[in-house]
């Protein structure tokens, strides 16, 4: 392997791989999160933010982006977490680790991401696009898809909203880890401003997780 | 009789190497391929030396009984390495090193040799750097040097207290690019069994694959033994617990003479024994001397306070408190030679004055370094010596004094060897601590890497050439020789006999009472009673080995037991021709103390008309006394003084 | 000390193994780890039993040779030091220990807590040198001034002891911190720079080929590492493979 072709054959360049989609991801998070403020602030303008997403030409590239965003990402965790328990095939009678749980199963929280994401999309991506969606009228008086209503009254469902308070709490750990980590995995390290980064991980997983937690929290708590 | 030929060059002492090298033969570059080199350790010796002919185009094959080229004992060394750099320009020159190690081993060494060390010194700094050898360096970038005992002037090269490891580890990569290069065959766990001779010449070796327990037949055109040295005759000593004479025994079997056997070095600064379990000994670096004082208490009471834990050093004021070498040699202090300060030591614990439970422990005291310079300038020189300290005793030596004690470190002795590197054997070379040549009855500080590496990189490939230069029509040395069946049928008569000898004890309890015999009786200072006592009771040992001794498991594997009952079985020889050598040298000098020779103050007492000459002992046959044979050391360049570091 | 020993037992490479028990009374706490291992074995060659195998050889912390798993640690409890330099004080009376070899498939057991680790060897043989032949016939040691920050640095990498503590404790059997050791070694020296791109291809791809597994970067190797090499090492190593890829001509 001495060509860039091959770079993501190799074990660094997987690395690469899984840091800049995993960066990309957070991104991606964090514009999530911005849009989904609308739910807490006007029904209308979440809604017309929802057809804004999903008609917008650049936003239809940038979905592209993002489902390859997610495959790559997942599919080289997939090869990554198989040649690693390939790599040590025999476990300890006794073993202890002095690294962090999370650290050590990235692949456990990744998956459970994913079967959040499958669910997640099925109902709304999948039931926006394709689902009944009852409608209403945006702020120039035109039909609209009711995407606000849909999402308010899916929390109001316990186990609902409670898969997505579980999940969005092992993202976080996968993001207190995962970020800090793509920068190391990238070469990016540095004495004096390394423990900056693992500060600035932390506080986006936080303020990601307690971001995402609000929506079902409050809405399952306002509907009850 | 004289039988040995030193074979050093005509000519000036600084002219010998020059010349031999403008004089040797070489080999063909296209030759080279066709000639096979075995080389048996991959230390610094062996290691530089299977680099160094494989990069020539020489087909080598190189052994270790390690997992791998990287663990040789070699890698243990911390100190440094000398060489005659002058850097800080304190009036070094290759002269002073030469002068400096002939004195330093009590004018028992040969005179051109060591000139050539000298010379060679500073090519090994330059080398090494080249290889990235990280040496501690100054702010200004450039190499830093620290001084060491025995010598006046400034000419170690260091890296912190792991110098060896970072020299193996250059010898390592340089034999790792050989071996990805295919001139050089790595045999990791193999162990070198016997010396293969066709028509008087070293064709081969016999060595069991220590993972099959397979004993394999491996031919070559020449022979290097560069495995070590023998210290563990002691049981306890410094050396690795699989640091072996077994390379070395075969070869003076084979008729390579065995020289001045009992030049061993007792290092004063080890950690002292603590009981019965003790597997090995540590040893804590001899820089450490250059800010540490020695003392002991000068009053006994307060030796027996601290030994019994009524009292610690602290408790004992600056004016009870006897530095001895500071007292003993003003000019040279806690720098004294190795030698000289172990005596001192163990004349001070046997008069009563030890500091712990066993009386054998003096006090390594670094409260006025620390006072001086700051606790952080001395972690900066010694920290992880400290840390080492401290894991094994649970002491903190930055507050209370360390406990040391000599201990058997290196073995100046070892297969006789000419100018050459070649033993009495044609083939047959031997290199690094596995022969004598180099540091007489004692060896100064930091010169033994020096020895090893001058001899692996820049002797060998020369002198080897040279040897082979006869065989390029020789062609490929058949497995099948009789000669070879012949050894490996020894080989495995001996293993048979391991395995199927059903006794009473485990190989380690002869090597511990071997070891105790010889520490006692040939260890620090000798006396003929002593050494003929020792002699009837190494006899018994052996003779109790080869009835009683178990070896569990099978011979087809991984059978470290197996492993260690024939190295010990060789160490029971050693024993007794270290002994019959100590008795045969009635003179004191170097490592080596006779009691009978000492002056009134409790100096060494050399004999130089009678002994200045090397013993080199030549092997008989099973059960007869070996024959010495003298070769006499002639000393045109130096003047031969009493060693004086008063 | 009375002290429960569970030492994992195997023939060879094709026996299944498995964990065995051993009791053993009067321990003292001064005694290293090893030197009780000893103890264990003198009285199993006395019943006639095989002793444990395990691979020793310079009982200081350098040679890299020994190499246990104890109580689900390389190298024992202790940090920074490695079995040979673990002293039975830091156990209590009473105690169970778990003894086991390394686990890793580049690193298979050949008998008892002896595994094979040449794959390490393989790791330096394609590119872990500075490419000089050794005539001593180089410029003069002082010829290039390094500054002392850079060779304090590739000093710190080269004490790496080979161990495989790293692989070891690893939950991915990665070799990461070993090799990048190595690679930063000669990657903080001017000697080793000029090679340094070629040397992180080739090391890498190696590494790869041995069935190491990747870095998940949990960090457990540089805990356990006994000469407590750096995580900076990799971070380095990542660098330096990445421009050497991206620059790569073929
Ligand atoms: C603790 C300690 C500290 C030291 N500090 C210093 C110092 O600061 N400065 C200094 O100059 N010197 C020092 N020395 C001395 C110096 O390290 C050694 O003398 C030197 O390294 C020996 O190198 P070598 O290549 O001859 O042998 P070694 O490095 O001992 O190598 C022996 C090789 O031979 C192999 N071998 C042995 N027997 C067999 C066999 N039968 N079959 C196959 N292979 C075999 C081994 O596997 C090994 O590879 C120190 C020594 C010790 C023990
Ligand atoms: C929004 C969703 C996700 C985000 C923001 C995210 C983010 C990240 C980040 C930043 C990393 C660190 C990369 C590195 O260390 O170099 C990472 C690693 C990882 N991710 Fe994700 N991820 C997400 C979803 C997933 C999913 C769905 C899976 C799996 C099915 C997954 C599996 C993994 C694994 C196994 C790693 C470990 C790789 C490593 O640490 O080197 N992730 N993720
Ligand atoms: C609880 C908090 C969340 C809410 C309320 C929410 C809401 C929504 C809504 C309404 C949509 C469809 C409309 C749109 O495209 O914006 C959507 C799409 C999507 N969500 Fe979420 N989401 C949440 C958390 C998450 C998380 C944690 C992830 C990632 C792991 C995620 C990933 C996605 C993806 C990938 C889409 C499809 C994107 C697209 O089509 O642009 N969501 N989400
Ligand atoms: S990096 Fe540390 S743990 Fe790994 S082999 Fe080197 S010394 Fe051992
Ligand atoms: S433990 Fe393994 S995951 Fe990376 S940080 Fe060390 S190699
Ligand atoms: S035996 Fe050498 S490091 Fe432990």
């Amino acid at each position: 392997m001495s060509n860039s072709a091959g770079l993501f054959s190799s074990s660094l360049g997987r690395k690469y791989l899984m840091a800049l989609t995993g960066l990309f991801l957070c991104s991606f998070l964090l514009i999530h999160l911005l849009g989904n403020v609308a739910l807490f602030t006007d029904p209308v303008q979440f809604n017309e933010y929802t057809r804004f997403m999903s008609s917008n030409p650049i936003i239809r590239v940038m979905e592209i982006i993002l489902v390859l965003g997610f495959l790559t990402h997942i599919v080289d965790a997939v090869m990554l977490s198989k040649a690693n328990k390939a790599a040590q095939p025999v476990k300890y009678a006794m073993d202890r680790k002095q690294s962090s749980w999370y650290s050590r199963n990235m692949g456990l929280t990744g998956s459970i991401i994913l079967a959040f994401l499958i669910l997640h999309l099925q109902s709304f991506w999948y039931g926006y696009k394709f689902g009944d969606v009852a409608m209403t009228l945006d702020s120039s008086g035109a039909e609209i898809k009711d995407m606000f209503t849909m999402v308010v009254s899916a929390f109001s469902e316990l186990w609902y909203s409670a898969i997505y308070v579980a999940a969005m709490l092992l993202l976080g750990t996968h993001l207190n880890h995962g970020f800090q980590s793509a920068f190391q995995s990238v070469g990016l390290r540095h004495k004096k401003y390394t423990p900056t980064i693992k500060k600035l991980g932390t506080a986006f997983a936080v303020a990601m997780t307690l971001g995402f937690i609000s929506f079902p929290i409050y809405f399952y708590i306002t509907q009850l | 009789m004289q039988e040995l030929f030193d074979n050093i060059p005509e000519g000036p002492l600084a002219d010998k190497w020059t010349k031999f090298k403008a004089d040797a033969k070489l080999v063909n570059p296209s030759n080279r391929r066709n000639i096979d080199v075995i080389v048996v350790g991959t230390g610094l010796a062996g290691g530089a030396a299977a680099a160094s002919l494989g990069e020539m185009g020489f087909n080598v094959k190189s052994f270790c009984f390690q997992d791998s080229p990287r663990r040789a004992h070699s890698i243990a060394a911390q100190g440094g390495i000398n060489a005659a750099k002058n850097y800080q320009n304190d009036g070094d020159s290759t002269y002073r090193l030469f002068y400096d190690t002939v004195k330093g081993g009590d004018y028992r060494s040969r005179e051109a040799n060591v000139y050539r060390l000298a010379e060679v010194s500073t090519n090994i700094i330059d080398q090494c750097v080249a290889q990235g050898v990280p040496f501690a360096r100054e702010y200004g970038g450039l190499l830093d040097n620290r001084s060491f005992g025995g010598v006046q002037v400034q000419r170690t090269f260091y890296a912190k207290g792991q110098t060896g490891q970072q020299l193996l580890i250059g010898a390592y990569q340089a034999l790792s690019r050989q071996i990805h290069k295919g001139t050089v065959t790595m045999y990791n766990r193999h162990e070198m069994m016997e010396v293969v001779k066709i028509d008087g010449k070293a064709r081969g070796i016999i060595a069991r694959n220590l993972i099959t327990g397979e004993v394999e037949r491996h031919a070559a055109h020449a022979v290097v033994i560069a495995s070590g040295g023998y210290g563990n005759v002691y049981f306890l000593s410094t050396n690795a617990m699989g640091s072996n004479v077994t390379a070395s025994w075969k070869s003076y079997k084979s008729g390579a003479h065995f020289a001045n056997s009992c030049f061993v070095q007792i290092h004063p600064t080890c950690i002292p024994v603590t009981g019965d379990h003790q597997s090995k000994l540590t040893l804590m670096s001899e820089s450490l001397r250059n800010d540490g004082r020695i003392w002991v208490p000068k009053k006994k009471e307060d030796a027996q306070a601290i030994a019994n834990g009524t009292k610690t050093a602290l408790d004992i004021a600056e004016d009870d408190r006897d530095y001895y070498l500071e007292r003993r040699y003003p000019a040279f202090g806690n720098l004294v030679p190795r030698d000289v300060a172990s005596r001192a030591s163990k004349e001070r614990c046997d008069a009563g004055y030890g500091v712990n439970k066993t009386g054998q422990a003096v006090f390594l005291d670094f409260s006025a370094a620390i006072n001086r310079l700051g606790k952080d300038a001395v972690e900066a020189r010694y920290g992880n010596l400290f840390q080492m300290y401290e894991k094994i005793t649970a002491e903190n030596p930055y507050v209370m004094p360390m406990k040391i004690y000599p201990a058997i470190h290196y073995t100046m002795g070892g297969v006789w060897v000419d100018y050459n590197l070649q033993t009495a054997v044609p083939g047959l070379f031997a290199a690094g601590e596995a022969n004598f040549s180099d540091h007489g009855a004692n060896r100064l500080g930091a010169s033994a890497l020096m020895q090893g590496l001058a001899d692996g990189y820049f002797v060998l490939p020369y002198t080897i050439s040279n040897y082979l230069a006869d065989d390029i029509t020789t062609g490929e040395i058949s497995t099948d020789h009789s000669a070879f069946e012949q050894s490996e049928k020894n080989v495995k008569e001996r293993l048979d006999f391991f395995m199927n000898n059903n006794g009473s004890k485990t190989v380690d309890h002869f090597h511990k009472r071997l070891g105790k015999v010889m520490w006692e009786k040939c260890g620090m200072s000798r006396s003929r009673k002593g050494l003929e006592e020792a002699l009837a009771e190494i006899k018994a040992i052996r003779e109790e080995f080869w009835k009683e001794v178990k070896v569990p498991g099978v011979q087809n594997s991984l059978n470290q037991e197996l492993e260690k009952a024939g190295r010990v079985a060789d160490f029971i020889e050693l024993g007794e021709l270290m002994c019959h050598d100590a008795l045969s040298r009635e003179e004191s000098c170097g490592g080596h103390f006779r009691e009978e020779h000492q002056t009134p103050e409790g100096e060494a007492l050399r004999n130089d008309k009678d002994y200045s000459y090397v013993s080199a002992w030549k092997y008989k046959g099973e059960n007869q006394t070996p024959e010495l044979v003298k070769e006499h050391l002639k000393f045109e360049n130096i003047e031969l003084k009493q060693r004086s570091y008063k | 000390m009375n002290l429960t020993l569970k030492v994992w037992r195997q023939k060879g490479a094709q026996d299944k193994g498995r964990i065995v028990e051993y009791k053993m009374s009067a321990i003292s706490p001064d005694m290293s780890f090893l030197e009780m291992m000893d103890v264990l074995n003198d009285k199993l060659i006395l019943k006639g039993d095989e002793p444990v195998a395990f691979d020793h050889d310079c009982r200081e912390g350098i040679c890299g040779s020994c190499s246990m798993y104890i109580n689900g640690e390389p190298h024992g409890p202790e940090n920074l030091i490695t079995t040979c330099q673990l002293h039975m004080r830091s156990f209590k009376d009473g105690d169970t220990i778990y003894i086991e070899p390394w686990r890793a498939a580049a690193f298979p057991v050949v008998k008892d807590l002896v595994v094979d680790r040449s794959a390490f060897d393989a790791i330096i043989q394609v590119g872990g040198y500075v490419s000089v032949n050794t005539s001593g016939n180089t410029q003069d040691a002082n010829a290039i001034p390094i500054p002392k920050v850079d060779a304090d640095k590739a000093f710190d990498a080269a004490t790496c002891i080979g161990c495989g503590a790293c692989v070891a404790t690893c939950k991915n059997s990665s070799a990461m911190l070993f090799t990048s050791a190595k690679i930063s070694h000669l990657a903080h020296l001017p000697q080793g720079k000029v090679e340094a791109q070629q040397r992180a291809l080739n090391m890498v791809e190696k590494m790869d080929e041995l069935g190491f597994g990747n870095c998940t970067n949990t960090g457990d190797c540089e805990v356990q590492c006994p000469k407590g090499i750096s995580l900076d090492n990799i971070a380095l190593m990542n660098r330096e493979f990445l421009s050497a890829s991206l620059k790569a001509e073929k």
